[in-house]
């Protein structure tokens, strides 16, 4: 049986939470995903300013931190920290190492990042058609900033069986990070599709962190304890796939059907079909079982065969944004938010700027559940101690953006009365990163392990 | 045969794929599974969330684990990085679903 921990669900999760991980208990592997596509365009941005930038930073002092304890109990790290830059991530970990008198063996994973083969991999008949609209890239190639393949868990297990300490990848597929030391550790044939399966289910459950651990449970939260101190999700697995999802003994949370069932069902799609680089999985073949406390059991998972495509996320610049807001008091605040919407529209038109979109949203009223069944009534809105207006807008134009901006702050003295401009000056202005989805043949992109 | 909110028979969690929110719904006992697939459709989803998703709604059954996936199409404004919305990823759309009525006889 091997243990893998998971110590990062995003970039911008707890930097103490792998800290933990590694020193309050048992694991084999600590994993960490960085990477979502808003990272993605941070990660790109960066990189245009600095040729060694473009990586997840905060990986770099994590393991400085943690390199002892990986030596002294080779506990072995695989992560996505590499972004867009994994070269540049790896030299800054062994420069830290280093500088702490340890020598780890750190292998990277590239050929992920296409963005400057598209117009030959285009020559070669690869349409990059969006897979949600089926639009052709023209629409979008000169906007074009990146383009990532999402590698699967093979090129992880090749750089552990040469060694590796810490593996640093690009983009790969999330539960990739931890099938690849099953792989690994177990052996499994890139066509044990039941095997590879168990393994993204596993991977899947523990990929976002303490999501599985009775974070952003909705199943009776008030009874979860100790959401301050929350333990990460540790998975056991044995060789023949059967998992068990944990977290070390004494730190908070729970572990649940309840949390194991919501976190599985986290950004799926069809269950019967959850695609991945290395096998198809179906979900409805879980069967669960509440084993102990903190402990639940996952077995009888079955895959079938790989499809013959890498998925790939090309981002692409899409305009301008900006988001503003301003605070209304008590009585008749819903209305009065309303009518800063509304005069704010007006004053749009007046202007004659144009947009792509132009959103008023109501905080505290109506905003995140928006349908009309969600509305106030009439005797709880005139109840409410006070409302956000939040408006926003969108479009290609970035003066017309710019000009919105200046258009928030007049509302608190222009407009209805008892209002704040919540202190927070003029909304700046963003631009916006578009992301488009496509699929190439496998035959088209290389994952390159180095070591 | 009450009115009863989903709340008190299923839990949810929402998230993003591009413009598309994905909510899976737990049933909290066994026996309340059927009273989901029974009514909480496609078509009655779509219309709770009238105003917030625009295109088709996807329902697909989990009954190893108690639980229904819908796919909501059209539904973030453009989506993750796009979106002007205050929930961009439709993280809270899990806890809308649970405001929908369904009947049922609960001891």
């Amino acid at each position: 049986m091997i243990r893998i921990a998971n110590g990062q669900g995003y970039w911008g999760d707890s930097i103490d939470a792998p800290v933990q991980q590694v020193r309050r208990g048992p694991i084999d592997y600590l994993t960490l995903d960085y990477l979502a596509e808003v990272t993605m365009s941070i990660l790109q941005k960066q990189r245009a300013r600095d040729p060694n930038g473009g990586y997840a930073q905060d990986f770099v002092p994590l393991m400085a931190s943690i390199v002892p304890d990986l030596m002294a109990r080779n506990i072995r790290v695989v992560a996505n920290a590499g972004g867009l830059n994994p070269q540049a991530c790896r030299r800054a970990v062994l420069a830290v190492a280093e500088e702490r008198g340890f020598h780890p063996k750190i292998a990277i994973i590239t050929g992920d990042d296409i963005s400057g083969r598209l117009d030959e991999m285009q020559a070669q008949g690869i349409e990059f058609r969006n897979m949600d609209t089926g639009a052709p890239l023209s629409t979008i190639r000169s906007q074009v900033r990146n383009a990532n393949v999402y590698f699967g868990a093979f090129p992880i297990a090749q750089a552990l069986d040469q060694g590796a300490q810490i593996v640093i990848t690009g983009r790969c597929a999330d539960a990739a990070l931890a099938l690849g030391p099953m792989i690994h550790e177990f052996g499994w044939p890139a066509d044990d599709w039941n095997r590879l399966a168990a393994g993204i289910v596993g991977g899947h459950a523990i990929e976002c962190g303490a999501q599985v651990t009775g974070g952003n449970c909705q199943a009776d939260w008030e009874s979860i304890p100790d959401f301050a101190g929350i333990g990460y999700p540790i998975l056991e697995v044995e060789p023949d796939g059967a998992l068990v999802v944990t977290k070390h003994t004494g730190t908070g949370g729970r572990v649940s059907a309840a949390s194991v069932k919501e976190q599985l069902l986290y950004e799926i799609g069809d269950p019967r079909a959850y695609i991945t680089p290395d096998v198809i999985t179906d979900f409805t073949s879980i069967q669960m079982e509440e084993a102990d406390p903190d402990r639940v059991r996952l077995r009888g998972i079955e895959g079938r065969p790989a499809s013959g495509f890498y998925k790939v996320s090309i981002s692409y610049s899409a305009g301008f944004k900006a988001v503003g807001q301003v605070i209304y008091a008590w009585p008749d605040a819903y209305r009065k938010a309303q009518a800063g919407g509304r005069i704010l529209r007006e004053r749009l038109d007046r202007l004659g700027l144009r947009f792509d979109a132009v959103r008023t949203e109501y905080l505290g009223a109506t905003a995140c559940h928006a349908m009309p069944a969600a509305a106030p009534s009439a005797d709880l809105a005139a109840h409410l101690p006070e409302v956000v207006l939040r408006a926003g807008v969108r479009g290609p134009d970035r003066a017309a953006v710019e000009r919105f901006t200046k258009e928030i702050a007049p509302l608190v003295l222009n407009g209805p009365p008892s209002v704040s401009g919540l202190g927070s000056g003029r909304p700046k202005v963003e631009e916006i990163v578009g992301y488009w989805p496509t699929l190439i043949p496998k035959s088209a992109a290389t994952p390159e392990v180095m070591v | 045969m009450r009115k009863i909110p989903l709340l008190a028979i299923a839990h949810a969690r929402s998230g993003d794929k591009g413009n598309v929110c994905n909510i899976g719904l737990v049933a909290r006992r066994p026996e309340y599974y059927p009273i989901l697939v029974a009514q909480v459709t496609a078509d009655r989803v779509k219309e709770h969330f009238a105003g917030v998703c625009h295109g088709k709604v996807e329902r697909f059954e989990l009954p190893n684990l108690g639980a229904l996936n819908f796919l909501l199409h059209d539904s973030l404004d453009g989506g993750g990085t796009v979106s002007l919305q205050a929930d961009p990823q439709g993280k809270t759309y899990g806890s809308a679903l649970l405001r929908m009525e369904v009947e049922a006889n609960l001891p």
